[in-house]
């Protein structure tokens, strides 16, 4: 599987990951030579095999809706980037 | 007496259960020599000198007042992916430099709980992604065996720390080897547990259903007095299992007289260190003599489609998990531009090393629309395959053995350029996560003046067996026993 640069900056564009010309060079390179070592599971038969997201035989975890205290709101805003009272402040996201 | 940084959690708790050290000696005993060393190390983003003096001095209170478990007093590093309220937890990441949790993780409260200290944090691969530490966004950690060697990773400076007797334990995580292949380069124990046996809440998810957080320790009785600690269910974490923690000390003492041992001959793989090889075929003759019955051609067929598999699966959940570094709530933030899509993009971009971002890329396009069906569902479904092969084996063993990697410790530098060779590192101990299966990494012999990890896999929840299992080869050999010369 060879990526062409477009693909990869699809890739990017997608996970919203800046990306320089160089290392679109750099991953194009270095992706395509990781997914050729992937195509080793064309040979795995799973016809009719379910897939496995975990590994613990545990499933749909329920436990009461019940309010309890929570963290101070000065805490969690301490590490915000950017703050107006009591909210996170980011750019405009409608222009 | 030894120098009390050299010390084992059993045998501290003999002194400070007597009286005969306080736990603020022995903390600035090991403070004083890890700030000595870790210059040359450098195990540790931080030492946290001044918090590990507050915890000792509570410490020594409660012991005083009756209250000494094994860990109380006992100084630990913690690797810098796990929470610690007010202390700068920075994953070895410029995207988290300066995030100070709001709350403690699951497993800290559990040593605090215990007035545990902590004496620093230590260095890791960038989100855990990595095998050397040289993905640390800001320095590598140097194998205390030789300093010209990487420690493994990506729990690579707990692993040191250990290994260079510079505290007397410390707690890692393992996603697809990050506790076993550092404590198997550094010659320390490190255990990774079942699935769901320990919390990860307040864990930094790298990919959560194969994370775990486990022990780094200078010996098997240590690995099991932190289990003791560590281990159990909480609510907010809920894949944790709503089952009692046995004492696991305990279980360590029975013997392993018919113990039923397999030796899987896919893990025995091309481009194996033969001296690596033959050191682990010399520990299972020793298993044998001590009463295991040991069959040498045990055949896991799908391991090989291990590496792949694995490499689909934990970088598509990093790329989900990882999305959350936005530079909006914490974390490094891009603000020189008006644009909020610019101000993501870039935040990323500058927020994360070359080895997070290629594992961010390679998940998404996994994931993404066309290649889904072929990459990731398939992934899944192998992952089901390798399963299968580990729930047969264990029909038949208690144990499978495996050497922890491939090779001893490779130079810093080696492979630091190739992803591909440095991924093959981890082919003997990423099936295990796949499986979600614990396994225990015990030192085996040296190579080259380098240790030699020896891997034993159990079934889920046997951490008793594996850790029975390792100490009677421990027991019975001197490994455990020789330390680094620190050049």
């Amino acid at each position: 599987m060879k990526l062409t640069d477009e693909e990869v900056r699809h890739i990017a564009l997608l996970a919203r990951l800046g990306i320089s010309d160089a290392e679109v060079e750099k991953f194009r390179t270095q992706l395509s030579n990781i997914l050729e070592n992937f195509d080793i599971l064309s040979q795995a038969d799973t016809e009719g095999l379910p897939p496995t997201a975990q590994s613990v035989a545990l499933e749909n975890i329920y436990r009461p809706d019940e309010a309890g205290p929570s963290l101070p709101a000065d805490d969690v805003l301490a590490n915000a980037p950017g703050r107006e009272e009591n909210y996170f402040k980011v750019n405009a996201v409608l222009e | 007496m030894k120098d009390l940084h050299r010390l084992t959690i059993h045998e501290s708790h003999a002194l400070l259960k007597e009286k005969k050290i306080s736990s603020v000696e022995l903390t600035r005993a090991v403070l004083k020599y890890l700030e000595s060393i870790d210059g040359k190390i450098r195990s540790c983003m931080r030492i946290t000198a001044d918090h590990a003096l507050k915890s000792a001095e509570a410490a020594d209170r409660a012991i005083a007042e009756g209250r000494c478990s094994p860990l109380t007093g006992v100084p630990a590093v913690i690797k810098d992916n796990m929470c610690t309220r007010g202390i700068t937890t920075t994953c070895s990441s410029k995207m988290l430099e300066n995030f100070v949790p709001p709350y403690d993780a699951h497993v800290i409260e559990k040593l605090n709980a215990v007035n545990a200290v902590m004496a620093g944090k230590a260095n890791m691969d960038e989100f855990a992604m990595g095998s050397s530490t040289e993905n640390s966004a800001f320095f590598t950690t140097h194998n205390p065996w030789n300093l010209d060697c990487v420690p493994g990773g990506s729990s690579g400076g707990s692993a040191a720390a250990v290994a260079a007797d510079a505290c007397i334990y410390a707690l890692g995580s393992d996603t697809g080897g990050s506790i076993r292949q550092p404590a198997g380069f550094c010659g320390v124990v490190g255990l990774k547990p079942t699935y769901g046996r320990v919390s990860r809440y307040g864990l930094v998810a790298f990919a959560s259903s194969l994370d775990q957080i486990g022990p780094l320790a200078k010996d098997v009785t240590d690995a099991a007095l932190i289990m003791n600690v560590i281990s159990g269910h909480d609510r907010r974490d809920s894949t944790t299992v709503p089952l009692g923690v046995p004492d696991y000390v305990k279980a360590l003492k029975t013997g392993i007289k018919g113990l039923r041992i397999g030796i899987p001959r896919e893990y025995l793989v091309e481009g194996m260190q033969p001296a690596v090889r033959q050191t682990i075929e010399n520990a299972v003759k020793k298993l044998e003599e001590l009463g295991a019955k040991v069959d040498w051609k045990v055949s896991l067929p799908n391991t090989r489609f291990g590496l792949a598999a694995y490499y689909i699966l934990a970088p598509s959940e990093a790329s989900a998990n990882l999305a959350r570094y936005d530079g909006v709530k914490y974390g490094y933030s891009y603000r020189d531009t008006t644009s909020m899509w610019e101000s993501m993009e870039k935040t990323k971009q500058f927020g994360f090393g070359a080895e997070v971002k290629r594992r961010i890329m390679l998940g998404t396009y996994a994931l993404s629309a066309g290649y889904y069906d072929a990459y990731y569902l398939k992934a899944q479904k192998v992952r089901t395959l390798i399963r299968r092969d580990f729930d047969l084996a264990f029909e038949k063993y208690d144990v499978l053995i495996t050497p922890t990697s491939p090779t001893v410790a490779f130079k810093i530098g080696e492979k630091a350029d190739d992803p591909v060779q440095m991924y093959l590192s981890d082919v003997c101990t990423l099936p295990i996560n796949i499986a979600g299966v614990p396994a225990i990494s015990i030192p085996a012999g040296f190579v080259d003046g380098l240790p030699v990890g020896m891997q034993f896999i159990g079934k889920h929840f046997s951490e008793e067996t594996l850790l029975r299992a390792a100490y009677a080869y421990e027991q019975a050999t001197p490994w455990h026993k020789q330390k680094p010369v620190i050049a």
